[in-house]
C-alpha cells in the first residue's frame, strides 16, 4: 500500500523546485513582515516618515551643486532638480532591494535557526516594503514634476511610455532581489563578499546614467554602458516622464531577459543555501 | 485504528568540526573536482561517533546516526539524553531548519515547531501586532489568528496591555505571550524543545497542562525534549533515549525509558572519582578529583538516612602557585531534576583557602531532611564570579528512610520528599 505523506524531508531535493506554492501559503507572513518594517523603522524618531523625503532632497541638492554647477555635466536640457530626482528615486529602489536582501541570512540567522518558513518570504518582504518607500518618494518626485510641468518653461514631454513605468519598477525590484539573494547565499560561506557589496553598489551608481545622461556617451564607452541592464531601466524611466533619454526596444528586451535570468538563478541558489545555511553561518 | 503520522528512517546528520573559513574553498574545489569526474564525494564518508569527551580524529562528526522511529497520531514522545546527545539536532531536522545528510523524514499534516518562544517578536510593536506576526511566522494565516485572538490574549493574561509595545513587558510576560500564540497553533505535529524551563512555576504548569490537553483532546502528536524528568513523566506517553547521536533505548513506555536512562547515569558516577569527567566547565585552575558521601566519614560509605548526618567530602586540586580564597557549592536535586537546595560555603561565611596541590572540604548536614529516594548533586568551585570547575550531575546518592522526628514513626513514602522541623500545640 502506498501511503500519502504531506511532507517528505530528504537530503536532496529537486534543484528546480521553486517552492512558489508554499510561498503563496505563507503570504500572510509576508504582509506581517512588511508591516513590521514600516511600523518600526521610524519609531521613536521626531520626524518619522519625513525622513523618507529628506534623503532624496539632500542628495538632489548635492548633485545639483557638485555635478550640475561645478562639474557642469549636462542633463539632456532638463531642469537639474527633476533630472537628478528621477534618477535618485528609481536608483534608491534598486539599492534598497539589493542591500536589504543581500544580508537576509546574516541578519535573520536567529529566527531562521528557530523556526521554519519559506526563507524567500524574507527578501520578498523587503522588496515590498521598499516599494512602499519608493511610492512615498515617487510622490515627492511627482510634486516637483507637476511644478515644472505647470510652470511650462522647460521642454518636458511626457509620453505613452508612462504606461511602462510600473514595468520599469518591477524590473528594478527583480534585479535588486535577484542580485541580493545571490549575494546573501554566497556570503553565508564566504564573508569576503560583504566588503565588496558595500562599495560595489556605490561604484555601480556611477556606472549607471543617474548623474549624467546616456546621450553623453559615445563609442566604446557607450557599448559598455549598454551591457548594464540598470542603464536601460533608468533611461526608460526618465524618458517616460521627461521625454529625454534613450529607450530602445532592444534595451528593454535585454533588461527583461537579464532580470528573469538573475531572478531565477538567484532563487535557485537561495533555495539551495537555505537548506543548510544554519550549519555554516 | 491508529495511524502513523511521522516516520523517520535511517536519519543521519553530519557536522563539520572546527572553524569554517580558510580551507572551505579548497574543500569545495576538491569535492567539485571529485564529483565532476564521477567519483565519490571525498568528504561524505569520513566521520565518527559524536563522543565529545574524546578528541576528534577527523574533521567531520555524526551528530545523529541512523535514527529510526515512527509516531502514531496522539502520541507524545519524549526525547531524553545528555547535552550533545543529538536531541536538538533531531528536532531541527524534523522542523526543517536544517536538512539531513542522509535518511528521510515523512510526515502527515502540518508540522510546527516551538524551539523558542516568541520567535521574531519585535520589541517596538504592540502585543496585538506581535501576536499576528508571531502567529504568521509559526505558519498560521491571518484568519486563524483573528479567530483565536481573544483566547490567546486570555491565556497570556495580558488583556490590559494588548496595545502596549512589547518592550515595556517583563520578560515573564513576553514568554507567556510567546507560548500563548504557540499553544493555539493547530498543527497535526508539534515539536517542543526545552522552552518551558523559562517562566514561573504556575506558568510552566499551565503550559504543560495545555500541551497535554492539545494531545489528548485534539489528537495532536507531540515531540518533546526536556531535561526535566518530572515534566517528561507527566506529559509523555513514550520516550526514547539518545546517546552520542544514536538511539540507546528505542521507543518504550515512559517509565521504563526514564528508569533505564537514570540507571545508566547512576552507574557512571558510582566510583567516587571525577577522573573520567571531561565534560567540565570553568577555567580548570582548580579541579575536583573525588568525593565521598556518608553518614560518618570515618565509617565505610553507606546509604544516607533521613534524620542522620549527611557528609559530602570533596577532594580538589589547585593548579595555582599561591593560596587562593574560593567557595565550594553542592546542589541537591531529585532524580527527576527538581532542584531541592544549593549549599555554598559562601552562604555561611565559610570561604576556603585553596592551597597549591590537594585540598579537602566537607559539607555536613547535621540532620538530613530528605525522604527516601534517589538524588544527585552538581559540584562547583568558584572565586567570586569566576568559575574554576563545575561538574553537572557529579554525585548520585540514595537516601533511606530514617527516624527524622525521633518519634519512631516512619513517614509514608507518598508524602514526598522534604522533611521540616515543626512544632504543634493544642490551643
Amino acid at each position: 500500500m502506498k501511503e500519502k505523506w504531506d511532507l517528505i524531508i530528504k537530503p536532496d531535493q529537486s534543484l528546480f523546485d521553486l517552492k512558489l506554492k508554499e510561498i503563496w501559503q505563507y503570504r500572510d507572513l509576508l504582509t506581517m513582515f512588511v508591516k513590521r518594517d514600516i511600523v518600526t523603522i521610524y519609531k521613536q524618531t521626531i520626524l518619522g516618515p519625513i525622513w523618507f523625503f529628506v534623503q532624496p532632497i539632500m542628495t538632489m541638492l548635492v548633485y545639483i551643486v557638485v555635478f550640475g554647477r561645478i562639474a557642469e555635466i549636462p542633463t539632456d536640457g532638463m531642469p537639474q532638480a527633476l533630472f537628478y530626482l528621477a534618477g535618485i528615486i528609481i536608483w534608491n529602489y534598486f539599492q534598497e532591494c539589493f542591500m536589504k536582501t543581500s544580508d537576509t541570512f546574516a541578519t535573520n540567522q536567529d529566527m531562521f535557526g528557530k523556526v521554519y518558513f519559506p526563507r524567500l518570504i524574507m527578501p520578498l518582504s523587503k522588496v515590498v516594503s521598499g516599494l512602499i518607500k519608493f511610492v512615498i518618494q515617487f510622490a515627492l518626485f511627482f510634486a516637483v514634476y507637476l511644478y515644472f510641468l505647470i510652470e511650462g518653461t522647460s521642454p518636458i514631454a511626457p509620453n505613452m511610455m508612462l504606461l511602462l513605468v510600473p514595468y520599469f519598477v518591477l524590473l528594478m525590484a527583480g534585479l535588486g532581489l535577484g542580485f541580493g539573494v545571490i549575494f546573501t547565499s554566497w556570503t553565508t560561506k564566504y564573508r569576503d563578499l560583504k566588503f565588496l557589496i558595500q562599495f560595489g553598489v556605490q561604484l555601480l551608481l556611477y556606472a549607471t546614467p543617474i548623474i549624467y545622461p546616456m546621450s553623453l556617451l559615445e563609442g566604446k564607452m557607450k557599448q559598455i554602458m549598454l551591457l548594464n541592464p540598470l542603464a536601460h531601466i533608468v533611461e526608460g524611466f526618465k524618458y517616460a516622464f521627461l521625454g529625454a533619454g534613450e529607450l530602445t526596444t532592444y534595451g528593454l528586451a535585454y533588461a527583461t531577459v537579464f532580470t528573469i535570468v538573475v531572478v531565477v538563478i538567484g532563487i535557485l541558489i537561495f533555495n539551495k543555501t537555505e537548506r543548510s545555511f544554519v550549519d555554516t553561518i | 485504528m491508529s495511524k502513523v503520522v511521522l516516520s523517520i528512517e535511517n536519519l543521519s546528520k553530519q557536522y563539520r568540526l572546527g572553524e569554517i573559513g580558510t580551507g572551505t574553498l579548497s574543500h569545495d574545489l576538491k569535492r567539485w573536482w571529485a564529483l565532476a569526474r564521477g567519483k565519490e564525494d571525498p568528504y561524505s564518508l569520513v566521520g565518527q561517533v559524536n563522543d565529545r569527551t574524546k578528541k576528534a580524529e577527523s574533521d567531520f562528526v555524526w551528530a545523529l546516526r541512523d535514527i529510526n522511529f515512527e509516531l502514531e497520531q496522539g502520541e507524545v514522545l519524549g526525547i531524553i539524553g545528555k547535552n550533545g546527545a543529538g536531541k536538538s539536532t533531531l528536532l531541527k531536522l524534523v522542523s526543517r531548519i536544517t536538512s539531513p545528510t542522509s535518511g528521510i523524514i515523512k510526515a502527515k499534516g502540518r508540522v510546527a515547531s516551538l524551539l523558542e518562544v516568541g520567535t521574531g517578536m519585535h520589541p517596538e510593536m504592540t502585543a496585538r501586532e506581535n501576536i499576528y506576526l508571531n502567529g504568521a511566522i509559526m505558519g498560521m494565516t491571518r484568519r486563524e489568528i483573528s479567530k483565536k485572538f481573544d483566547e490567546i490574549v486570555d491565556f497570556a493574561g495580558c488583556a490590559l496591555y494588548v496595545d502596549t509595545p512589547v518592550k515595556r513587558y517583563s520578560s515573564g510576560m513576553r514568554v507567556r505571550l510567546g507560548f500563548a500564540v504557540a499553544a493555539f497553533l493547530e498543527p497535526e505535529i508539534l515539536i517542543i524543545d526545552e522552552v518551558l524551563a523559562v517562566g514561573d512555576m504556575e506558568f510552566q504548569k499551565k503550559a504543560i497542562d495545555k500541551i497535554k490537553e492539545v494531545s489528548k483532546t485534539g489528537g495532536r502528536t507531540v515531540l518533546f525534549v526536556s531535561h526535566n524528568m518530572a515534566s517528561i513523566q507527566h506529559l509523555c506517553t513514550s520516550c526514547l533515549v539518545l546517546e552520542n547521536g544514536s538511539i540507546k533505548i528505542p521507543k518504550s513506555p515512559t517509565h521504563l525509558a526514564v528508569e533505564a536512562y537514570l540507571k545508566g547515569e547512576k552507574d557512571k558516577v558510582a566510583d567516587g572519582t571525577f577522573a573520567q569527567r571531561t565534560d567540565r566547565e570553568g577555567d580548570q585552575l582548580l579541579q575536583f578529583q573525588s568525593y565521598k558521601v556518608s553518614i560518618d566519614p570515618n565509617q565505610p560509605t553507606q546509604a544516607l538516612q533521613s534524620g542522620k548526618p549527611a557528609c559530602f567530602q570533596l577532594t580538589y586540586k589547585s593548579n595555582l602557585d599561591a593560596p587562593k580564597q574560593v567557595d565550594v557549592a553542592i546542589t541537591i536535586s531529585t532524580i527527576t531534576g527538581q532542584l531541592v537546595t544549593v549549599m555554598s560555603t559562601a552562604y555561611i561565611n565559610r570561604s576556603l583557602i585553596a592551597q597549591p596541590g590537594e585540598n579537602k572540604v566537607m559539607i555536613k548536614i547535621p540532620r538530613l531532611p530528605l525522604m527516601e529516594g534517589e538524588f544527585f548533586s552538581n559540584v562547583i568551585v568558584r572565586s567570586g564570579v569566576i568559575i574554576h570547575d563545575w561538574i553537572k550531575e557529579a554525585i548520585f546518592f540514595e537516601v533511606e528512610n530514617g527516624d527524622f522526628y525521633g518519634t519512631g514513626k516512619i513517614i509514608e513514602n507518598s508524602h514526598k520528599s522534604i522533611l521540616f522541623d515543626y512544632l504543634a500545640e493544642q490551643l
